[in-house]
């Protein structure tokens, strides 16, 4: 829990893993991240677990706005962690593609985890 | 014989005469009013039986309900109440200053009190042909009345094809419908301008003919029967205007007499019945009521009435236990105010009070939609309902039948309240609801959730839904969730487009979409929201509706595109509360083997399986495998996916037949296989659950399947579609009814077609069946009305021969991380910081 921490970015791994229109979970710092690649090529990046019961976001169905959740179909919009269906929002995170990787910044833990909304 | 000392055990003698459903009735309630201690009880039956249920003949007739499950009280019953039961012995003669009863088997039996219950019979109008000299009835010509006339139907309906049933009431259609099942052509004759007209007007009638005839019977009203053709076998009756309907079998259903001929020669007062006052005593030939003597049931005429029914005879039982037992000496019984529902060869019929107003102040009311086979009609008088008329639709009959027995005050509006005219009763019924009443029992949403979601500013349904999650879980409360965001909006909701269209992100109903996705040649998700989407946006709510959509369309041919699919269709199992998913090996039929049991087991041991539960679908799952197990799980069992998880064919649940079963009628497990073989794994717009029976007994829940198979006598399958036993309760409507198991597997697989190319997405086939109506459903995959009967096959077809077990991709992943851990888990990809 040092300060060195703050906005760290980390390498997750190649956007090939992830395939279009789909999610992959990793455990970064401590933290599980939905990095989700949408069709149009671009990537987000969202808490890995839904706050209503615990669903796995990256196993959810997305278009260019949401993931729905695959438990109880909670929604939630994937640029900014907003839920669409009346739960708790989610973090989001900045992520970019970098030689073929997928690259997160994690805010640091002296923050407020990035939570918005 | 010498009379039995009063005095032995302080008991008294009660003889009973009849042990039918008023006489073993009214005894069941003496013995509940402590009678056993006053009273040795002895009782005649003529049928050599103990009591059953006379009015579920109609369901051993028809094969729905064996001989045994209609009995009421055992022989055991009998021993255990220490009544001594003289069963199929008549009595010939009451000797009231003797106080015994003589029977036909010369014995007499004193009695202190005597109960006469001895029922009616069979109405037989005398028609030339009928009888034959000194030996009764023809054997072609039947009553049906009792187990033994049940019996002795069935068994000449075997050998036997044409059936004319004379009688065109209750029994009379009873008797047409249960013969129909056992592949007889009936013809039902009617004297009468109507069917039913002891209970029905001239227009509740025909809607009830309609249906009738609908199901193949034909039926001929205003038609005197005057003969009876043929010598040892019979060929046909002969109508009043000369006609002549060709037959094989004659049923006579004309009614019922009351049986008094007893009491009558004894010295009793007998006019249409045996006439009591109100204690149910008997009165003598001077009009004087007997002290010791009562009677009870369809023998009994009590102020003028005759009942036919059963609710006004456990009435007349409980009066007349209350006089004998002491319980209360002065109970008194009044006459019954009848209202009788009923279901009349599978057609709901309700009937209370008068069928037409009587004077000219009473108000009718009368709805007739005879083409919907719908009637409804009823007659107030004072603001007090005195008659109603329901076929078809028995949905208001629970109140009417209250107003009617209470005689209670109709509210003002009351047509609105009976009928549901002009204004939507269920907002009526919504608004009426409390707040709390929870509306969407899966995801917990209540009745004032939804209202405040509308106050908020959502103004459809969609959108209430899409907020609130209402209607989301299982789908079953959405036409309630519907009714309250239309109560709630009163009338300012915005007309919802949407709800038409197969999917919330294209804007096309089911029907135009296929033809466009045809006519483009759309073959991924991606190419249809490109092509037919509002400015191309993908949804991902419509995403798993369209590759589903897709798959039917295409077969093998679709371009599949992964993030099209649930969970669920991605990695080939059902996902659950903690992320894990549960695998389901396939079970063709239920029926499995050492071999696979042992492999199953094995499993379990290596992969530490937390639960292993047997399913309703007759197989099992083994529930907490993690995601990048199943690969390794799937190869170990060496098993085919059992699909029990997609929206697709999912089992065919089965009884163990004929091979081993002592009742099985035909080789359902077989069948089983043979369609879970054929039709496994078939997307569908919703799961597709199965079952095929041996018998009627239905031990593999048939009536309640999407599609449900039932052996009956003579080799023959019934074919039952649109059943449901989950969140909704519904019993298949009857397809059709064939010959062989190769013509239930190709009625199989055009039905499901069907289903696949025009019902909605999630639409179950309890909902699309009614929709479209049984009878379309019939004439397009029985009766090829339409013609397309030969491409459905071929799709089907095209569809079987793409099959591929989904559990093979095991060993070659569709696409990357397939199978990799999506949270929440322990174990986790680690990834260096930076």
């Amino acid at each position: 829990m040092s300060a060195v921490e703050l906005d760290a970015a980390h390498v997750l791994g190649a956007l090939s893993e992830i395939p279009a229109g789909e999610g992959r979970a990793y455990a970064v710092a401590g933290r599980q991240v939905a990095v989700f690649r949408l069709r149009d090529g671009s990537v987000r990046a969202l808490d890995a677990v839904c706050p209503h019961r615990g669903g796995p976001l990256a196993d959810g169905q997305t278009d260019a706005d949401v993931v729905i959740c695959p438990l109880h179909a909670h929604v939630f919009d994937l640029s900014t962690g907003a839920c669409r269906s009346g739960q708790s929002d989610v973090a989001s995170y900045a992520v970019r593609v970098e030689d073929g990787q997928v690259v997160v910044v994690l805010p640091g833990t002296s923050g407020s985890a990035g939570r918005t909304g | 014989m010498a009379r039995r000392a009063r005095d032995d055990d302080g008991r008294r003698d009660l003889v009973v005469v009849g042990n039918g459903m008023a006489g073993a009735r009214t005894v069941e309630e003496i013995l509940e009013r402590g009678g056993a201690e006053r009273f040795r009880i002895t009782m005649f039956g003529e049928e050599p039986y103990g009591n059953y249920n006379r009015i579920m003949l109609s369901n051993v007739l028809a094969g729905l309900e064996s001989e045994e499950a209609i009995f009421l009280n055992s022989m055991a019953w009998y021993r255990e109440n220490a009544i001594t039961l003289h069963a199929g012995v008549r009595v010939g003669r009451i000797d009231r200053h003797a106080r015994t009863v003589r029977a036909t088997d010369g014995s007499r039996t004193p009695y202190d009190a005597l109960v006469i219950a001895t029922g009616s019979s069979a109405f037989v109008p005398d028609i030339p042909g009928m009888r034959t000299v000194g030996r009764g009835f023809h054997q072609g010509v039947f009553r049906f009345r009792t187990l033994d006339d049940t019996r002795a139907m069935i068994r000449y309906a075997r050998t036997h094809k044409r059936a004319v049933v004379i009688g065109g009431g209750l029994l009379g259609l009873e008797a047409a419908r249960g013969l129909q099942t056992h592949g007889v052509d009936v013809t039902v004759v009617h004297g009468p301008g109507h069917l039913m007209n002891q209970q029905l007007d001239a227009a509740g009638g025909y809607v009830l003919r309609r249906g009738v005839e609908t199901l193949g019977i034909a039926v001929v009203t205003s038609a005197r029967t005057v003969g009876v053709l043929g010598d040892t076998e019979i060929t046909g009756v002969q109508l009043a205007d000369g006609r002549v309907l060709p037959c094989d079998m004659v049923v006579v259903a004309a009614g019922i007499r009351a049986n008094s001929s007893v009491a009558a020669t004894s010295g009793f007062l007998v006019e249409r019945g045996i006439v009591v006052d109100d204690q149910m005593r008997a009165l003598d030939d001077q009009g004087t009521p007997d002290p010791a003597v009562f009677a009870v049931g369809e023998c009994v005429q009590h102020r003028d009435q005759v009942y036919g029914l059963v609710a006004p005879l456990w009435e007349q039982a409980r009066v007349l236990a209350d006089v004998l037992t002491g319980a209360d000496p002065s109970a008194q019984y009044h006459g019954s105010r009848t209202a009788t529902k009923l279901k009349v060869a599978g057609i709901d019929v309700a009937s209370m009070g008068v069928t037409a107003p009587e004077r000219p102040d009473d108000d009718h009311i009368i709805v007739s939609e005879p083409r919907r086979g719908l009637y409804k009609s009823v007659v107030v008088r004072d603001d007090r309902l005195i008659g109603a008329t329901l076929v078809g639709d028995l949905e208001k009959v629970a109140p009417l039948i209250q107003a009617f027995d209470l005689g209670s005050p109709l509210p003002e509006d009351r047509i609105a309240l009976l009928f549901d005219l002009g204004t939507a009763p269920a907002a009526v019924g919504v608004a009426e609801l409390p707040d709390e009443t929870t509306v969407c029992n899966c995801n917990g949403v209540s009745k004032g959730t939804i209202a405040a979601c509308v106050r908020g500013g959502v103004a459809s349904v969609s959108g209430v839904m899409d907020a609130t999650r209402a209607g989301k879980g299982c789908g079953s409360c959405k036409s309630l969730v519907a009714q309250v965001v239309e109560w709630a909006a009163d009338g300012d909701l915005e007309v919802d487009e949407s709800a038409s269209w197969y999917v919330p992100g294209v804007p096309y109903a089911k029907a135009e979409l296929v033809a466009l996705v045809r006519e483009r040649d759309l073959r991924s998700v991606s190419a249809v929201f490109a092509e037919l989407a509002p400015e191309g946006v993908e949804d991902a709510r419509s995403k798993m509706g369209l590759t589903s959509l897709l798959r039917t369309i295409w077969g093998a041919d679709v371009v599949d595109e992964r993030d099209g699919r649930f969970i669920n269709d991605r990695v080939h199992a059902n996902i659950q509360r903690d992320g894990t998913f549960s695998v389901v090996p396939q079970m063709k039929g239920g029926v499995t083997s050492a071999d696979q049991l042992r492999r199953i087991a094995d499993v379990a041991d290596k992969h530490r399986i937390p639960m292993i539960k047997l399913t309703g679908g007759q197989r099992i799952d083994l529930l907490g495998i993690r995601k990048e197990d199943l690969p390794t799980v799937w190869a170990d069992l060496d098993m085919p996916s059992g699909y029990a998880y997609g929206k697709s064919f999912r089992t065919v649940k089965t009884c163990v037949g004929s091979d081993f079963c002592r009742f099985g009628l035909g080789d359902s497990t077989a069948l089983g296989i043979a369609l879970e073989t054929r039709y496994q794994g078939l997307e569908s717009p919703a799961k597709l659950k199965l079952a095929v029976t041996g018998c009627p007994r239905n031990c593999a829940e048939a009536y309640v399947k999407d599609l449900g198979v039932v052996a009956v006598d003579g080799g023959r399958w019934e074919i039952y579609v649109g059943g449901a036993a989950g969140a909704h309760i519904r019993k298949g409507d009857l397809l059709t009814t064939v010959d062989t198991p190769e013509e239930v597997v190709t009625l199989t697989g055009r039905f499901i077609q069907y289903y696949r190319e025009t019902a909605n997405w999630l639409e179950r086939t309890y909902a699309w069946v009614p929709r479209l109506g049984i009878e379309h459903v019939r004439a397009v995959v029985v009766d090829d009305a339409e013609g397309i009967a030969a491409t459905l096959d071929a799709a089907v077809e095209a569809s079987v021969d793409a099959y591929r077990d989904p559990w093979k991709e095991r060993d070659d992943p569709a696409e990357p991380g397939q199978f990799r851990t999506a949270l929440p888990l322990t174990v986790l990809p680690q990834v260096p910081v930076r």
